[in-house]
């Protein structure tokens, strides 16, 4: 089955053609902002990250960001870089260009501060924009697609409708020859018993286990209860008591197919298909840019509580388990799966409706969230401390 | 009042969710399992839209059983038709309060 994309010079295909306009720190986030407020057809990756972190966190961060200039939905990329920071910035050049997309790079210390900077990366954004906003969308088949799986502001309907859809599409987009990645490990806590039998063979089993126990070791050792950290006070208004329940109801989302083993965090997918994990933590602005290094073209996203935010280079499909909030948010959610809930549809039939929206936001639709550009709270997720 | 309905996921479960509004206590659920069988419980107070009740009385230390699998345990007498939530059931994961006894 084909969709609708634009063919990259390194054989992946996108179902967006942004220039992605990346700052390599933190420090260089103004000038960023003003070059995408400036130039139409780009987006910015507005983190937090990229200096005084350990040498493995920084080495995550470069890497999280060439994942994201590399991803399909992106056409070409300006790295924005301050030039004293601890990311490594010419390697993120350097690799990014080995897709063969134009890539640009400002550094605004060189260039003389700010607004000189600001002034240069408008005129390369502007080139960029020039070179691939031409670009025309070709039939390419769907197994060329990665497909990124999140649920946020859980309620108890997430197990029991939106997550349900999710996994319905998941299995057949894994049946298509698709890439699909799941994540939230801490929201596998209490159901990696499940996930393991699931395991391709006893490594990747193995593998589940080691990052529950990696995720749960660094939840307790504050020394308390994670509970309204995990499950979070919205998700416990909505009813769900423990870990252990919210867990339960979200790896409904990852459907029922094998699962070939574990990606860490910045890791792009190459060569793998079928069913995936991302080791992730479950707040949005970091799981949701993982997914997008990962080379996700898009994300299904379940929420129940109203969880409204996307991401700036990946449409983020928004499916409501929750019919009371379906009718009260229906500016920010794309499909109602509160239907179920109600006894109104059936999860099959709410998953074919799904599954054509995903055909049409792969071809160009955008989602409720993109149209707004409600996208612009990212981060990155690292592991040591600010020093 | 129209009668309101209650999910019995798995045969082990012994709590249900209510996806209704509106229930207060004295209401009657129909609880429904997979199988289509149903049994009518008296809820024991307000519960909230999405919440869960026990299908039978629950002792405290006693495993509460959601999708047929442990969601927590219980911290209290839970009656029949009780309102399960935070307030009696305990979490078993993530529990770097209870210093390495932490059951797994």
């Amino acid at each position: 089955m084909n969709f609708m994309g634009y063919v990259r010079p390194d054989g992946k295909v996108g179902a967006r053609n942004h220039v992605a306009v990346i700052p390599s720190v933190i420090c260089a986030n103004d000038v960023a902002q003003a070059i995408v407020g400036q130039v139409q057809g780009t987006v910015g990756f507005f983190h937090h990250q990229g200096c005084c972190q350990l040498p493995p966190d920084l080495k995550r961060v470069t890497d999280t960001l060439i994942g994201l200039g590399c991803s399909p939905n992106v056409g070409a990329a300006l790295i924005v870089s301050l030039g004293c920071e601890g990311t490594d910035h010419e390697r993120m050049l350097k690799t990014i260009v080995k897709t063969g997309k134009p890539v640009k790079i400002i550094r605004i210390q060189e260039l003389g501060g700010a607004s000189r900077a600001i002034q240069a990366g408008i005129d390369a954004a502007q080139e960029l924009v020039g070179q691939i906003s031409g670009l025309q969308r070709e039939p390419s088949d769907l197994s060329n697609v990665v497909m990124a799986i999140k649920c946020g502001a859980s309620d108890t309907t997430s197990g029991m409708a939106s997550n349900c859809v999710v996994g319905y599409v998941a299995d057949k987009m894994v049946d298509l020859g698709a890439t699909v990645v799941f994540g939230e490990t801490t929201e596998f806590i209490g159901a990696e018993h499940i996930l393991a039998r699931r395991a391709a063979n006893k490594q990747v089993a193995d593998k589940i286990y080691e990052i529950v126990e990696r995720m749960e070791t660094r939840a307790k050792s504050l020394g308390c209860d994670m509970r309204k950290g995990q499950p979070t006070p919205g998700n416990i208004a909505g009813g769900l008591s423990s870990i252990e329940e919210k867990s339960l109801g979200a790896i409904v989302k990852s459907g029922s197919k094998p699962i070939q083993g574990v990606l860490e965090y910045p890791e792009m997918v190459t060569t793998q298909k079928g069913l995936w994990i991302k080791d992730s933590p479950g707040r949005e602005p970091e799981i949701l840019t993982g997914m997008a290094c990962t080379g996700a073209q898009f994300m299904m996203f379940s929420t129940g509580r109203g969880a409204p935010q996307g991401f700036p280079s990946m449409p983020v499909i928004k499916i409501c388990g929750n019919p009371n909030t379906f009718d009260r948010m229906s500016h920010d959610m794309d499909l109602n799966a509160g239907l179920i809930i109600k006894g109104e549809k059936t999860i099959e039939q709410v998953g074919e409706e799904a599954f054509q929206k995903v055909l049409c936001v792969l071809n160009g639709e955008m989602t409720k969230n993109e149209a707004i550009k409600y996208f612009n709270s990212i981060d990155i997720h690292t592991l040591g401390p600010v020093i | 009042m129209s009668l309101q309905l209650a999910l019995k996921i798995n045969d082990r479960d012994n709590v249900a969710t209510i996806f209704a509004n509106g229930i207060v206590l004295g209401s009657e659920v129909e609880v429904r399992d997979k199988q289509g069988k149903s049994e009518k419980v008296k809820v024991l107070g307000d519960v909230p839209f999405g919440h869960k009740i026990a299908l039978k009385d629950i002792h405290p230390g006693e495993e509460i059983f959601k999708y047929g699998e442990e969601i927590g345990v219980a911290t209290k007498e839970i009656k029949r038709g009780e309102h399960v939530h935070v307030h009696n059931l305990d979490s078993m994961r993530g529990r770097g309060d209870l210093k390495g006894e932490a059951v797994k």
